[in-house]
């Protein structure tokens, strides 16, 4: 984001980075998960960067990553969505409810095929409609949306434990399952299938891109540099395939699926895990987001209202609606991880989902996000998600209490937030 | 209203206009007109209501009291959605511009050019944004950065490249040249003329009385949320037109 503008016009010799119109910021964001992550490897002597951590790694970053992409939307807008843990312990108690009562009572019998997409469709409705719902009384009662899902946060768990009584609610059907992780995988075709799709889409989106300013006749990037940005995303899509696809399923899960499918299994036979659906569904929510935030008017006016919501209303948006939508996106993203979090743990638990808004809060700030509004990137807070996962993880590995780990991470978001002040300070990005 | 009788039916037509903030009125019964073709110069000390006044044609308030007639026909604007559906724009005093966003995508925010696909056209966006920024300030190169690095006079000239750019037929400008420097204040006069043979009608809020003289084809000036007058510009000195503003005072000729 340095100026490229030279007043003159004189041509300034330009560095590596610059050239590659590289977001600095992300970078420094991608350099330091990358020394977390070799550190902790290496203090765990070889066990944090195998496939299996790894995979295990980004299946429980999925439920935070989801609704941090919504909460980029609603601190950039400026306000705060404290209610979304509650709301996703709610969605869970009623996607959790159909499955194994409401659904069979009314004729459904458990096991059907119609049972997982009713539960999720129901599921995401009542998120879509309370976060709805925190949004009118945002925009159009002019609440503090603080205020409001501080409330939420308050009611909308016990309306869960209400509705339930209390109890677990389980084992969740089996194809509603499929969305938890280690349940549902893509085995490695499929997966190195959906590697090569997502490289084509990349390098058709950098073309596409190219070709836009070409026919604008604006200046673009040096043709060796989009060859090393390809490359490098080639290599990472592709890489990160290849990781989870190195991760066998043990034998003795491999001899109970072939028991409860009634045949015997072939000697030898050996088989992947490959891509988790979870995973695949963070990775299209991340996209659309992304498109969302920077194609269409709905994220502009987004983003404008975050700026100067004067201006925005002056310009014509009508900032009270677009207040309704963002929190209902909110709600229907808190629900999508609801779908992924009780699979994950395959029954829904009154107390699934404590203390989310405010990991979901922190991956969004850690990933730059401005509490000020106006600001945020959802690849950034995707990384923030992740970067705290490895913390946690990472520090479990190593032996540290849970106790230090909350320390840790806490300090973290401290940190990240006042090394991004720094940053921004120095870049001139702020006043 | 005998100008009525003269020259037809006026573009914008604000009668009896009050609003207040709490027990403050801050405009109080004024009436105003506006004619196609015309400059109409809104004067008056700091906090007379002349913003106040505006804003109500471009949707930002809605009077408490009045009405309001666009082309003859009784005008509903509630908000700013409506005035630009009745072809107004307005260059506010605050400017009005997101400072995150850079400045094409505040010049077409919320009238973004999309793709056939229905995505915001950035790069259609610049394009269009380099032409016009071309015609009113060459010198503005800074297309890529948020409009908050952009200095004052540079900021002033994308609100003014927004209103201009979407073919108003009712321009409000309060004071378009505040901070802009004496070249660029002459290219705001050279467009204001220009605009003006295209035949829209512009409101110009201005504390330049010498500019007022120069630009306007009549004036209107405003004391303590009242109108003191109404005046043609070209029967009126400047002295005349400081009495009306600083006393409140009618000179005999008014128009
Ligand atoms: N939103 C508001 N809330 C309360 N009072 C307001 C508001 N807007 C304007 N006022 C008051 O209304 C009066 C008129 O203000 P206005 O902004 O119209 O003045 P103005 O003639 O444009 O002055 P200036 O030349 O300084 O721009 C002032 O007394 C001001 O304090
Ligand atoms: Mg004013």
């Amino acid at each position: 984001m340095t100026a490229s503008a030279d007043v003159a016009g004189a041509p300034r010799k330009k560095s590596f980075i610059e050239t590659l119109e590289l977001d600095t910021r992300m970078l420094g964001m991608v350099v330091a998960f990358i020394v977390l992550t070799v550190g902790f490897h290496l203090v765990t002597h070889g066990l944090f960067l195998t496939p299996r951590n790894i995979f295990n790694l980004t299946i429980q970053t999925v439920s935070i990553g989801i609704m941090a992409t919504g909460m980029v939307f609603v601190i950039v807008m400026r306000d705060i969505d404290l209610s979304v843990g509650s709301l996703l312990c709610l969605c869970s108690a009623v996607m959790g409810l159909l499955q194994v009562r409401l659904l069979p009572d009314i004729g459904i019998p458990l096991g059907s095929p119609l049972i997982a997409p009713l539960a999720i469709v129901s599921g995401l409705a009542v998120g879509a409609i309370i976060g709805a719902l925190n949004g009118w009384l945002v925009g159009y009662l002019a609440v503090p949306s603080f205020i409001v899902t501080l409330g939420g946060l308050l009611v909308w768990r016990n309306v869960a434990w209400y509705i339930t009584s209390g109890q677990t609610l389980g084992p969740l059907d089996d194809n509603f399952q499929l969305f938890g992780g280690i349940n549902g995988t893509l085995g490695a075709p499929a997966s190195w299938a959906f590697g090569i799709l997502a490289c084509a889409g990349a390098l058709y989106a950098l073309w596409h891109g190219r070709r836009a300013k070409i026919r604008h006749e604006f200046p673009v990037k040096p043709v060796w540099a989009e060859v090393v940005i390809a490359a490098v995303i080639v290599v990472a899509i592709l890489g990160f395939v290849w990781i989870l696809n190195s991760y066998q399923i043990p034998p003795a899960v491999l001899r109970r699926h072939f028991a409860a499918i009634g045949k015997p299994m072939p000697q030898g036979y050996a088989d992947v895990y490959g891509l988790p659906i979870s995973v695949f569904l963070l990775i299209a929510v991340a996209i659309a987001m992304t498109l969302v935030a920077l194609k269409t008017r709905f994220g502009r006016y987004v983003f404008a209202t975050g700026g100067n919501p004067d201006a925005a209303e002056l310009s014509g948006i009508n900032t009270k609606l677009l207040t309704v939508k963002v929190f209902a996106l909110m709600g229907a993203l808190a629900a999508l991880s609801a779908v992924v979090a009780s699979a994950r743990q395959t029954y829904h638990t009154n107390d699934i989902g404590t203390l989310d808004e405010l990991r979901t809060i922190a991956a969004a700030v850690i990933g730059g996000t401005a509490l000020a509004g106006g600001v945020g990137t959802i690849y950034g807070a995707i990384l923030g998600a992740l970067i705290m996962q490895a913390l946690n993880s990472g520090m479990a590995m190593v032996g540290v209490d849970s106790p230090f780990q909350n320390i840790v991470v806490g300090s973290v978001l401290v940190l990240a937030v006042f090394v991004d002040i720094v940053y921004r300070k120095r870049t001139g990005a702020l006043k | 209203m005998t100008a009525m009788n003269e020259r037809g039916t006026p573009l914008v037509e604000m009668r009896d206009i009050s609003i207040a903030f709490g027990g403050i009125k801050a405009v109080d019964h004024v009436s105003v007109d506006l004619y196609p073709g015309e400059v109409v110069g809104l004067l008056g000390h700091n906090g007379a209501g002349k913003s106040t006044l505006i804003k109500c044609l471009s949707g930002a308030y809605h009077q408490d009291a009045g009405e309001i007639f666009i082309n003859g026909q009784k005008a509903t604007i509630n908000n700013p959605r409506d005035a630009r559906a009745y072809n107004i724009e307005t260059i506010y005093q605050t400017l009005a511009l997101a400072d995150n966003l850079d400045a094409s995508s505040n010049l077409f925010l919320g009238r973004e050019l999309v793709t056939p696909m229905g995505f915001v056209d950035d790069a259609h966006m610049e394009a269009e944004t380099r032409k016009i920024m071309h015609r009113l300030n060459p010198n503005f190169r800074k297309f890529k950065d948020p409009v908050s690095a952009l200095s004052g006079g540079q900021r002033q000239s994308v609100a003014i490249a927004r209103a201009v750019y979407f073919n108003a037929r009712i321009l409000i400008m309060d004071e378009p040249t505040a901070a802009l420097g004496p070249h660029e204040t002459q290219m705001v006069a050279d467009l204001i003329h220009e605009l003006k043979r295209q035949g829209l009608g512009i409101f110009l809020i201005d504390h330049d009385i010498h500019a007022v003289m120069e630009l306007c084809d009549r004036a209107s000036v405003m004391k303590n949320g009242q109108l003191v007058g109404t005046v043609n510009v070209k029967d009126v000195t400047e002295d005349d037109l400081l009495g009306m503003i600083i006393l409140g005072k009618h000179p005999e000729k008014a128009a």
